[in-house]
């Protein structure tokens, strides 16, 4: 319970995500940072984005990205730049690189054999001549709950 | 005195789940009937103790009982009552008791309106509805006991969580249940076939309206979840993919296969047994869910009573129920002989398609949810999946479904062909396009995403439109009135639903592509503008409400100098807990909402103020309620009726049954 509530206070403490005060002058960089910002992860909170979370550590990563952007660095300097402090735990959307190939694979391998899987079933079934319908046994029970 | 019976009666209920787990099974085993028949007292009675037990805790809530440990945990004398009963299930053990009341109660009902079943089939399935039961009683019972005393009781309680004192998140918990259990059912019945070794076009008939149930309570209650995060985190987010939404969205996701591919067994009598490892799946999802929520093996914004013992008990449970419905169906599977023949392009094909995509689909977000986990176990990476890998890799499989839904809607049984599809569908298309022509040309961003939601969605409503109008045959429009009058419930639900569906791609793609935000910070009675609105902060004030202080703003929006909505954003402090929250202010519109938050008073004077034009964010939750309303057409229909057998007595007439 104790963490829940820790985690509801992270969740929702004072005000709000991106304050006045952080936003840049400039809308163009000011928009890279927001898309920058949704694409790293807040270390202590639970599954939130930078962008959203209203904790003390997501303001600093917040003014770091924008302070980076301002000096001239390329989206994905910036990145780089904050995965190397704090490891590829912030990215919220993981690379593709290593054993990572399994979580994006999956989706597209599994439709794949499930499709094959499909269409040989069907082959079968579009083909053998079982008996149609339901035997008389069925059909007398189908009758008595329909209450014919 | 009242919680202890409480406690007393959940004990007896444990028994006499015992008594019903054990006494059907040996009877259908022996061909006893007497002792198959004891499934039906035995079903009513655990209902009725589980519901006193129920009565109970919910009595000491209301009463303010601060020597009961979890009201004190989770109560205050000050809360209004609303939130006193709401609190019953805001919390870990009590939401357990209502998992096992919903568990019961759906037993009960089986065994109340299943006059028509086989005696055989009605005392495994409640015999295994029991076995459920059984498990999660003496999870309550040993690890998380809602009726503990505190030796030494408080003046007064710490209080629900304020985020959870709330209308929507206060009926979220009791329709996710009824889903997660509802799904119990179908569960019950699928290994109840398997023992049986028989599954036809009965048994189909039979899970199907549970299955639907199930899936309509899912439906309603991640709407609402979804409503009340839009609403109440203050930055208008509706999904976030995190694990515990994504444990509800799993085991939905699994009951639409799982109610298309019953269609199929039910008219067809082909993919039993698909049929019944998707009914075995979408409870163990369910259970999955329950396990991801409660073991804190995924943190996650609001993962409750993380607590590894727990965990480990319902690690067990998921392991012996779903491992072992698995093994049985290993066996008996072969035994489940289809029937049908049908061609390769065919309504029986397109439900199968439908099944493909909607379970490939869930299994990738159950692959993003405990990717974390394995990769930390298995290749020692520390990393997170979030919202970008979701929208990457699972919305290319709802955008196959919405393209090919509408065909696969039209198709007949048996052997249909293509061409003869696409005549009708012209219309759907036209449309279609030129939604997603006219929305290219409006907007000012240039997202594809609006452009390509929108003919998805418009393709889904017109298609739905167009199977709609193919059922009503040939001649005067009076007649094809009249057709539709009489039209079974099942088809108006079917293309109700299909219709919702297209409306929530809508509201989702039209929400994600041209949202507009604001933030700034507001003097008192300077105005500034969003986009065409003009919006003034008039006045903050400082009020009192039940439990909490609340700072208000009125904040005039304008358009065009009329005066269009003053909207009252507030930041509560509860001061039991020492918790703020926001309470945006929103005004809804049909083709928009205004959405505004109040912050943090600034040094310099005036307040951080946010503002969001959030368009079709009402079309994602009116189209979840319209997806919802299709399946309640569908399950009134009267062919479920009619097999229930309930209206076998009082109305003598009228079998002839609706397709």
């Amino acid at each position: 319970m104790k963490r829940l509530i820790l985690a509801l206070i992270l969740a929702a403490s004072p005000a709000f995500a991106v304050n006045p005060d952080e936003v840049l002058d400039d809308p163009a960089l000011e928009s890279r940072a927001r898309d920058i910002s949704a694409g790293l992860r807040c270390v202590v909170c639970q599954g939130e984005n930078i962008d959203e979370s209203n904790a003390a550590i997501a303001r600093d990563l917040r003014l770091l990205v924008r302070e980076r952007l301002v000096a001239g660095d390329t989206d994905a300097q910036v990145v780089d730049f904050v995965v190397e402090r704090y490891g590829e735990y912030v990215l919220m959307k993981p690379t593709t690189g290593g054993a990572n190939i399994l979580l994006w694979g999956a989706g597209p391998a599994l439709f794949l054999l499930a499709a094959i899987g499909a269409v040989v079933y069907l082959r079968r079934r579009a083909t053998s001549t079982g008996p149609e319908g339901l035997s008389e046994a069925e059909k007398a029970r189908l009758d008595e709950l329909l209450g014919k | 005195m009242i919680a202890e019976l409480g406690h007393v009666a959940l004990v007896l209920a444990f028994g006499v789940a015992i008594v019903q787990m054990v006494v059907p099974f040996v009877g259908a085993q022996k061909g006893w009937s007497g002792w198959m028949a004891m499934s039906v007292p035995a079903a009513s009675l655990q209902f009725l103790l589980i519901a006193a037990s129920f009565a109970a805790l919910t009595y000491s809530f209301v009463t303010s009982d601060f020597s009961v440990r979890l009201v004190t945990l989770n109560s205050h004398s000050a809360k209004p009552m609303l939130y006193k009963v709401s609190g019953v299930w805001g919390n870990h053990e009590g939401s357990m008791l209502l998992w096992v009341l919903i568990v019961a109660l759906f037993g009960a009902m089986a065994s109340w309106f299943g006059g028509g079943l086989p005696p055989r089939l009605k005392a495994l399935a409640l015999s295994v509805q029991a076995a459920i039961g059984v498990a999660f009683i003496a999870f309550i019972l040993f690890t998380s006991n809602p009726f503990l005393r505190l030796a030494q009781p408080p003046f007064d309680g710490q209080d629900l969580n304020p985020l959870l004192q709330d209308p929507g998140l206060a009926f979220h918990p009791p329709f996710l249940y009824l889903g997660y259990v509802g799904l119990s059912m179908a569960f019950s019945f699928a290994v109840a076939a398997l023992i049986e070794g028989r599954v036809d076009a009965a048994w189909a008939r039979w899970v199907r309206p549970w299955t639907l149930a199930a899936w309509v309570f899912l439906t309603i209650g991640i709407a609402l979840g979804s409503w009340w995060a839009y609403y109440e985190l203050g930055w208008g987010g509706f999904w976030f993919w995190d694990p515990v939404e994504n444990a509800s969205f799993m085991p939905w996701l699994f009951a639409a296969a799982l109610l298309h591919s019953a269609i199929v067994v039910e008219k067809r009598e082909a993919l039993k047994s698909w049929t019944i490892l998707l009914a075995i799946l979408a409870f163990g999802f369910s259970l999955i869910g329950t396990f991801l929520v409660r073991s804190g093996v995924i943190t996650s914004v609001h993962a409750f009573a993380n607590d590894p013992e727990r965990g480990v008990f319902i690690l067990m449970i998921l392991g012996v129920f779903t491992g072992g419905a698995l093994t049985l169906y290993a066996f008996r599977a072969s035994a489940m002989e289809a029937k049908g023949v049908f061609g390769m392009v065919s309504r029986e094909s397109a439900l199968v398609f439908n099944n493909i995509l909607l379970a490939v689909s869930s299994i990738v977000v159950f692959v993003g949810t405990i990717w974390p986990l394995v990769a930390e176990m298995l290749f020692d990476r520390k990393l997170s999946v979030g919202a970008p890998f979701f929208e990457a890799a699972f919305t290319p499989f709802m955008v196959v479904l919405a393209i090919v839904l509408p065909f696969g809607a039209l198709m007949p049984w048996k052997r249909a062909r293509i061409g003869r599809l696409l005549r009708p569908l012209i219309p759907a298309l036209v449309l279609a396009v030129l939604v997603a022509l006219l929305v290219w040309t409006l907007q000012t961003q240039r997202t594809i995403l609006g452009p390509v939601g929108f003919l998805l969605g418009a393709w889904l409503v017109g298609g739905a439109a167009v199977d709609l109008w193919s059922r009503l045959g040939r001649g005067p429009l009076a007649g094809r009135l009249g057709r539709a009058w009489r039209l079974p419930r099942a088809d108006w639900g079917r293309v109700t639903a299909h219709a919702g569906l297209g409306i929530v791609f809508m509201g989702v793609s039209g929400l994600m592509a041209w949202e507009v935000e604001d933030i700034r910070v507001a003097q008192s009675a300077q105005s500034y503008e969003v986009a065409d609105l003009t919006i003034t902060m008039n006045e903050v004030r400082r009020e009192q409400g039940p439990n909490y202080v609340t700072t208000v703003a009125d904040i005039a929006v304008r358009q065009d100098d009329r005066l269009i909505a003053v909207l009252q954003p507030e930041k509560r402090v509860y001061p039991v807990q020492a918790m703020p929250t926001t309470e945006a202010a929103i005004h809804n519109g049909f083709w928009r909402d205004i959405y505004v938050v109040i912050g943090d008073p600034q040094d310099n004077g005036g307040y951080a103020v946010r503002t969001f034009i959030k368009p079709f964010a009402n079309w994602i939750w009116a189209g979840s309620l319209i997806m919802a309303l299709g399946g309640l057409l569908s399950l009134s229909d009267r062919r479920y009726r009619v097999a229930a057998g309930a209206s076998r007595r009082a109305r003598p007439v009228g079998g002839v049954p609706a397709e």
